[in-house]
């Protein structure tokens, strides 16, 4: 693996992780959601879209993709889709360290044995 | 950590309907592509046909809608649940994907990909007995 790839491989999943954490971050503040009636719905996630968390996830998932894009145009598929599902692993952490999440060993096990199955199935 | 048994329930209604919309998503894009052929994107026309042929495709619109459903259910079900508990739970996609493709559209599956779906459904049972939010205030 070149640097080149190592670092868009990196940009890929570090930003699609932040994506969805930040969606995360915009949906806690509205708090648990009770109403699902589908008017109510749809106010909540067009609401959603005012917030600047949401912004940002729009962002970064904008720069995953494209970063995923480039990759893509000089890696092997075969490699570069089965290493993206380190995002689990990196999603794990990220929860950790930036919404306060406590991962507990059984969840740690999971994320790992999701991360290697979904590598699996991507490279099979 | 205990965690109510309808909060629990609602997690798996709303991640049940995310692998659902995520599946169905991805394998009526497939469909869609497939109905519109090898794609040669080499020249300016090639381009306009591959347009023409996803924007007038049934399929790929009910692809997309299925996509947006599973957007909003992704949303929705993170109002509450942790993230390390949703995304890896949702990854349950990647083996009902090969599964559905198989059965359904007849694709062949390599014996790496049905390894891959077992260790995916281990990792899922191990994340869902754990508490759906560990961040909840009450």
């Amino acid at each position: 693996m070149t640097i080149r790839t190592a670092i868009f491989l990196a940009i890929t999943v570090l930003a699609n992780t932040g994506g969805e954490i930040a969606v995360t971050r915009a949906m806690k503040d509205f708090g648990e959601v009770r109403n699902f009636r589908l008017g109510a719905l749809f106010t909540l996630l067009g609401r959603a879209f005012h917030a600047g968390w949401m912004w940002l996830a729009i962002g970064l998932l904008t720069l995953g993709f494209f970063s995923l894009l480039t990759l893509l145009s000089w890696a092997d598929v075969s490699f570069v889709i089965p290493a993206t599902a380190l995002s689990y692993v990196v999603g794990g952490l990220g929860a950790k360290l930036l919404l306060g999440e406590r991962l507990s060993p059984a969840r740690w096990a999971g994320i790992v044995l999701v991360s290697v199955g979904v590598a699996l199935v991507c490279a099979g | 950590m205990s965690f109510p048994a309808a909060l629990r329930a609602k997690t798996y209604t709303l991640i049940a309907l995310i692998v659902l919309f995520g599946s169905a998503g991805n394998l009526l894009l497939s469909r869609g592509m497939k109905q519109i052929g090898a794609v040669r994107v080499g020249s300016a026309m090639g381009l306009v046909r591959l347009f023409m042929g996803i924007f007038s495709s049934g399929w790929i619109w009910m692809g997309i809608g299925g996509l947006l459903l599973f957007l909003g259910c992704f949303m929705v079900v993170l109002s509450w649940a942790d993230y390390s508990y949703v995304a890896p739970a949702a990854a349950t996609v990647y083996a009902v994907v090969p599964l559905v493709g198989h059965l359904l559209l007849g694709e062949k599956v390599a014996p790496l990909r049905w390894v891959g779906v077992l260790i995916i459904c281990v990792g899922v049972g191990l994340v869902g007995h754990t508490a759906p939010s560990t961040t909840r205030q009450e």
